[in-house]
């Protein structure tokens, strides 16, 4: 149950990270650059889930994604998916939890490159598309490795939605911060609790450890 | 004009744009060659400039190079090389690909012309003022650019920079032949590789036409200061006086001796003569020091604001400029067509001129 846990933890974890990092992206973009109506709202939206107890958001992602939900029903339907229960759900939860982090850091990241250096590359004929891929991404890169990180860490110790959205079904939806919960609960499980601690505090300081050594990798030219 | 006449090819360029403060209402026709955008900071030549490369939109305009209608291009369609004050390097790729990066067009010519065969393996980080300057020429270049934009290049760069920069771009202008935007607020870089100049003021053009014209057109005193005035010509080197260490030069309209070797023989040089430097006598003198003694017609006479007149000469057909006093026109008798001769002092040339 323990290594499952694990996993299951990271699977999740992954998953909403990577999903969840090119949408954190675009959005950074436009906070970062466009000068819209709607910009406060939009900033507001995004930084939701750093505000709202967990609690409400997982209430409100069941309520959303829940399979009589509004989306949640409509990907029942014509897909036959379900998220409520599952670890896809779970995923869902962490991304929407890792989000805010995320863009953070990546807005931070398209605001210290140069508007001026993208339109050089205008000027010698690159596309939109060509002056993001070789000169904004290359640039921003620190910001988004920060950003995937601290979306990756905080998915890893997301609990509060989690539960909420997707309960903890051993084996199915249990990760690590929910099972150390639930061990808690059973006397006599205490050295179990330990491990899960040690495996969280090494994947926590692994990731940051990794993230720092890409960042100096990057800007060491 | 001065310098070497290109084609047919012509730009013409139409452009208002409103800000809070100012508007840029701008029009100019211009034949290919160096167009030097002339004016203070604030007139709007970095908005004219941008505009043309299609960074900024205009509110309405209309930009039309060598028959082709730019308008509403996008900039990566324009085809317009862009130099920018700041060299605007990326950053993280080497000088090589930062070279490379819109095209590899007569990339060995250019690599030895500029002076960069040393530099490709380096990252920008570790590159000077001037080599980032020489990297950014290259890197426009070698995108083949139907026409080079540059914004005040050389006004990031000290003296001595600026110097090692210039002979650069004026073998740029005569061998390359890219017709090019030249925005600066330095009379000398106009003189020494525009053929044409538009004065910018406060959104406007005040003055506009080929060099030699403009900056001995006694109008444009007021226009671009009592410093900045001041005829261009083009001179040839004849001779070298190893004895008395100085060069010989003649133009169409006359010799000039200056100090120092200047050129080798039969090279043309442009020489600059600010208005200032100029003293005039109705008779020709005698035992002065100065060495250059031009006869000289009088073609205009303007008053200025404050005691200065500028008076408008003609050196057999070549225009010259010089500034007096209106004391000195009271009792030197001078009006339009008078026969006079024209002192200019050996130093004054623009020291960039020197070789």
């Amino acid at each position: 149950m323990m290594w499952e846990a694990v996993f299951l933890s990271l699977q999740v974890s992954a998953v909403a990270t990577i999903v969840a990092l090119p949408l954190a992206i675009w959005v950074a973009h436009i906070l970062a650059r466009k000068v819209f109506r709607g910009h406060a709202l939009l900033n507001g939206l995004v930084h939701l889930p750093l505000v709202l107890p967990p609690v409400v958001t997982g209430y409100l992602l069941l309520v959303v994604f829940g399979r009589s939900g509004v989306i949640g029903g409509l990907l029942f339907e014509w897909f036959g998916v379900t998220l409520a229960f599952r670890w896809t759900g779970a995923a869902l939860a962490a991304g929407i939890m890792g989000f805010p982090l995320m863009v953070r850091a990546i807005r931070l990241g398209f605001e210290a490159v140069d508007a001026g250096l993208e339109d050089a590359a205008r000027t010698l004929g690159a596309s939109e598309a060509r002056v993001f891929r070789t000169v904004t991404l290359p640039l921003i890169a620190p910001g988004v490795v920060a950003g995937a990180v601290l979306g990756f860490a905080k998915a890893l110790g997301e609990f509060g939605a989690t539960i909420t959205f997707v309960a903890a079904i051993p084996g199915q939806t249990q990760t690590i911060p929910s099972a150390i919960y639930g061990l808690l609960q059973v006397p006599g499980q205490e050295s179990a609790v330990v491990v899960l601690v040690v495996i969280s505090v090494t994947l926590a300081m692994g990731a940051l450890v990794a993230s720092e050594w890409l960042a100096r990798r990057m800007v060491a030219r | 004009m001065v310098g070497t006449p290109y084609g047919g090819a012509m730009i013409s360029v139409r452009i208002k744009k409103a800000f809070a403060d100012f508007t840029l209402d701008v029009a100019f026709d211009a034949p290919a060659g160096v167009i030097a955008v002339f004016g203070r900071s604030g007139s709007g030549k970095t908005t004219l400039i941008n505009a043309i490369a299609g960074l900024t939109r205009p509110d309405e305009g209309r930009i039309v190079l060598d028959g082709r209608d730019l308008t509403g291009v996008p900039v990566h369609r324009r085809g317009l090389g862009y130099v920018f004050q700041d060299a605007r390097l990326f950053p993280h790729m080497t000088v090589a690909q930062n070279l490379c990066y819109g095209g590899v067009h007569d990339r060995a010519r250019l690599v030895e012309m500029l002076g960069l065969g040393g530099l490709l393996d380096r990252y920008p980080a570790a590159l000077s003022g001037g080599e980032k300057s020489r990297v950014a020429l290259g890197r426009a270049l070698m995108s083949k650019p139907a026409m080079l934009l540059l914004d005040e290049p050389l006004a990031a760069l000290d003296g001595l920079r600026k110097a090692e920069i210039l002979p650069y771009l004026e073998r740029l202008r005569d061998e390359v032949e890219v017709p090019m935007i030249y925005v600066t607020h330095d009379m000398s870089e106009v003189a020494r590789l525009a053929n044409t100049i538009v004065v910018l003021e406060r959104g406007r053009v005040v003055q506009s036409g080929g060099v030699a014209d403009v900056l001995s057109n006694p109008t444009s005193v007021a226009l671009l200061g009592l410093r900045d005035a001041g005829a261009v010509l083009l001179a040839t080197v004849v001779a070298h006086d190893v004895q008395d260490a100085v060069s010989v030069l003649e133009f169409e309209g006359g010799r000039i001796v200056l100090p120092g070797r200047i050129g080798r023989i039969g090279k043309n040089i442009r020489l600059r003569i600010p208005a200032q430097d100029v003293i005039l006598a109705r008779v020709a003198p005698v035992q002065i020091s100065a060495r250059n003694v031009l006869p000289v017609t009088v073609t205009a006479l303007q008053i200025e604001e404050g005691a200065g007149v500028a008076v408008g000469l003609l050196a057999g057909e070549t225009p010259l400029l010089a500034r007096i006093t209106m004391a000195s026109l009271r009792e030197m008798d001078l009006v339009v067509g008078a026969q006079i001769f024209a002192i200019i002092k050996a130093t004054a040339v623009a020291p960039s001129d020197r070789d």
